[in-house]
């Protein structure tokens, strides 16, 4: 059991974490200080969002290149709704926000489902399109900073227990779909759909309607995260969270979430989202260039992928059976 | 008239008065853990010759076509090309000696051209390795004139239709100057006029000089264009000869003629009232007028020929598909089955014949497999509860004594035999009425196979209602209350008692 929990995916990425804290805090010590750790983790908590909603989607043997332009499209809209009607308490902004990024996960997950498109196709279209209706919505014009009610700016911000609200949010994400994933049918679908979608068949699951709530799921999460980066950052346009997919996707493969599907945890999501945001918080203060530091997060993509490629192949069937019982 | 039902017999001599064989096996042995496929077997191809090898599914057939082209390699026997020994140790060195195969499936680049895929891997050259793409559209345009087939080299190949498909595959095996041509059930996929095609075809091979070797489980064709006729019984020698010295019947009895060397649990069946009743079932295109009825404890067979329709009516049964047309009664209700789940609801199980792409989910656990497809009853709201997952999967676990270190462990580490005990008690777990078994020993070890002859008679002892899809006549026989014989997609006959011999079974399969 020991051996089990050590030789984990998940525990080997929090190995690695710790291993490159302590790297950086050779050259910068006040890295590691807790203040400025709950810093980092308040930073990634958008990664970490997207990142479990894409998580789900990858366990089905699906893809969601959409994530950051749902993101996107729901901060303009909250955004602009703020602007239009400042008194919108922040409950209804969140509600709102919470249902158009569902409703665009289910646009997702209906062409998948219904008309059988691949999904790295459907997502790839909806993408630009989200992108499009900013740009149609907006006239391509910033909402900044001064259009914003105070109200609508200070929710992510606003500390309970000591942590910013942007930080309970990941936490309770992470909460929550961990229950999702381990205690529910759903999350049981989600990895047998992922894991033999022709075997799953055969159980009664219906793999279309498992990968449409994948795709639902994700653009919910995305949508929250989208009034959460809109607020945060206090600005909304065309291009924020531009190319952001990529890192959410990243994120999930070092968590050990296999492409192929079938195979991942929250906790990987989490770690993977942790380990990209620790590079992208520590390259800058040990003064490292920008450049390195594309580098360094494609250089750990690779590895993760080696790494689990090879955890796979040791997993082939044991046909000794003397191997069997030391196993 | 020469026969030779002993398997350690030579081929009879008197019969090769054609000279030396082009191609030839003496005493070919290829062993795979658990199965003895090929057993010391023989094989003669004359060239001019059709050769027809005849035999069960599991006869050794397709062991004996990866042999001759390199892509086995056997353990003991020789292979001869002109009586001279050789060894095939590449599908390439087979293919330099002349031996070429058109397979089952044909294995063609539906968006390459027509003479790209007749050439792929051998086309000409020009200096710097560079293809010379003249000289090839020039070949498969010759290749193609010579068999008639009138279709343009540059053609993309998902442009044509089967039938041409078929015949491009043919060009590309004789693309490597053939002088023995494997034809694996060739006549599967085609039209009557496509067959007489084929046949014409045949008998230009013939003229050319060529050997074929002609693999067909229809015995009207065998007679039509076979010269000599080898038979195969679980990958033993039985026999061969001159076609024009035998009749169907004897050829018959030679495919399936076997002293039992399997034993069949010794069963009591006793079958109770009817659990199911079809009626009617049809498809526009796979099946048509299926109807039948089941009882508890009983074990109904169904047989049949590879795409014959039988796992193609399972699959609408169990609501993977839906039929146009047709009625399940289970116990005398009206049954709507409109999707597995339904049907699971309904105690209608079914266990696919592969199991490896249809059975586990390999990276779950033990118990979460079990469970699967019973969690509406180890859940509440949608909440899973998982004291009641592990009670349920150690149950059925134990039932079928599986030994695992855990119910945690990955079903992808177990052994076959164990990966199958966790799919068989997923669908015991779910305490079905009806449980539907696609082939349900295919491609498991003798030790293995009575496990679960075993274990079946011990289901309908309980008075589970059985069917079982199987194509090893043994099997069918040993195991079967009554038995279904399907054809081209109806049934052909349904056999009980002394009605149910071997004879009777090949005879309503084939259609003879």
């Amino acid at each position: 059991m020991l051996q089990r929990l050590i030789s984990s995916r998940e525990a080997l990425l929090l190995g690695a974490i710790a291993v490159l804290l302590a790297l950086i805090a050779t050259r910068f010590p006040g890295f590691i200080a807790p203040g400025n750790l709950a810093h980092v983790f308040n930073d990634t908590s958008p990664l970490i969002l997207l990142a479990i909603g894409q998580m789900i989607v990858i366990l089905t043997k699906c893809i969601d290149l959409s994530v950051a332009a749902n993101l996107a499209l729901t901060g303009m809209v909250v955004a602009m709704i703020n602007v239009s009607f400042p008194g919108v308490p922040v409950a209804v902004i969140l509600a709102v926000a919470l249902a158009l990024g569902t409703l665009m996960g289910m646009v997702n997950g209906l062409l998948v489902w219904k008309l059988q498109i691949p999904p790295i196709v459907v997502t790839l279209g909806t993408m630009t399109i989200f992108r499009g209706i900013i740009f149609l919505i907006s006239d391509g014009k910033w909402v900044n900073s001064h259009e914003m009610s105070e109200g609508f700016k200070a929710f992510p911000r606003a500390e309970l227990l000591g942590l910013p609200m942007l930080s309970w949010v990941a936490l309770v994400a992470v909460a929550v779909f961990a229950v999702v994933m381990t205690r529910t049918r759903l999350g049981r679908a989600f990895y047998a759909v992922g894991g033999n979608p022709h075997a799953a068949v055969y159980t009664g699951l219906d793999v279309g309607r498992t990968q449409f709530w994948a795709f639902t799921i994700s653009g919910a999460l995305a949508g929250i995260t989208g009034y959460l980066w809109v607020s945060r950052y206090a600005v909304a346009y065309v291009d924020i969270a531009g190319g952001f997919e990529l890192d959410v996707v990243a994120a999930c493969v070092i968590g050990g979430i296999s492409i192929a599907g079938g195979v991942g945890t929250v906790g990987g999501a989490l770690l993977g989202a942790l380990f990209l945001g620790v590079i992208k918080n520590a390259l800058p203060v040990v003064d490292i260039s920008p450049f390195w530091q594309l580098a360094i997060s494609g250089a750990a993509i690779i590895i993760a992928v080696a790494v689990n490629a090879r955890a796979a192949r040791v997993k082939g069937r044991i046909i000794l059976k003397s191997a069997e019982q030391a196993a | 008239m020469l026969m030779h039902f002993q398997a350690d017999q030579a081929p009879a001599d008197q019969a090769h008065a054609a000279g030396t064989p082009v191609l030839a096996l003496e005493g070919i042995t290829k062993a795979f853990p658990g199965v003895k496929a090929l057993d010391g077997v023989s094989l003669r191809l004359y060239s001019g010759e059709v050769t027809a090898l005849v035999g069960e599914n599991g006869a050794g057939k397709s062991t004996v076509v990866k042999t001759l082209t390199g892509i086995y390699q056997p353990d003991g026997g020789a292979i001869l090309v002109d009586g001279a020994p050789v060894q095939f140790p590449t599908a390439q060195d087979a293919a330099r000696s002349g031996v070429t195969a058109i397979h089952q499936e044909t294995v063609l680049f539906d968006e390459l051209s027509v003479a790209e895929n007749i050439f792929l891997g051998h086309a000409p050259r020009w200096r710097f390795g560079l293809i010379d793409w003249r000289s090839m559209q020039a070949r498969a345009g010759e290749i193609l004139r010579g068999i008639g087939a009138e279709i343009d080299p540059a053609t993309r190949l998902r442009d044509l239709g089967i039938a041409n498909k078929h015949l491009v595959a043919i060009a590309r095996a004789l693309s490597v100057d053939a002088r023995v041509v494997i034809m694996d059930e060739p006549t599967a996929a085609l039209s009557h006029k496509e067959i007489e095609e084929l046949y014409e075809l045949v008998e230009k091979l013939k003229a050319q000089g060529k050997a074929i070797l002609f693999i067909s489980h229809k015995f009207d064709e065998i007679f039509r264009i076979a010269d000599r006729y080898t038979v195969f019984r679980d990958g033993q020698f039985i026999g061969d000869g001159l076609i024009s010295e035998i009749d169907e019947a004897a050829l018959v009895k030679m495919m399936v003629g076997r002293d039992v060397s399997q034993v069949f649990p010794d069963r009591q069946s006793a079958p109770g009232e009817e659990v199911l009743q079809v009626v009617g079932y049809s498809h526009p295109t796979e099946f048509d007028e299926i109807g039948f009825s089941l009882k508890r404890g009983e074990i109904l067979g169904f047989y049949g020929l590879v795409g014959a329709g039988r796992s193609e009516f399972m699959q609408a049964l169990f609501g993977i598909t839906r039929p146009s047309k047709g009625v399940t009664k289970i116990e005398g209700e009206l049954a709507v089955v409109r999707s597995p789940a339904e049907a699971i609801a309904q105690g209608i199980v079914y266990v696919p014949e592969d199991r490896g792409q249809q059975g586990a989910i390999t990276a779950m656990p033990i118990f979460q497999n079990v469970t699967l497809p019973s969690l509406g009853r180890t859940s509440r709201r949608g909440f899973l509860k998982l004291a009641e997952e592990f009670r349920l999967a150690r149950e059925y676990t134990e039932r079928l004594d599986l030994r695992a270190a855990s119910l945690d462990t990955p079903v992808g580490s177990l052994s076959g035999g164990n990966q199958q005990k966790v799919v068989i008690a997923k669908w015991l777990a779910t305490k079905p009425r009806v449980i539907i078994l696609d082939e349900p020993t295919k491609g498991i070890d003798i030790g293995s196979k009575a496990a679960v002859h075993e274990f079946m008679a011990e289901l309908a002892a309980q008075g589970l209602a059985v069917i079982m899809v199987s194509s090893e006549i043994p099997e069918i026989l040993g195991m079967s209350d009554r038995v279904i014989v399907m054809r081209e997609g109806r049934i052909a006959a349904e056999l009980e008692g002394d009605d149910l011999t071997p004879e009777t079974l090949v005879r309503h399969a084939a259609g003879i």
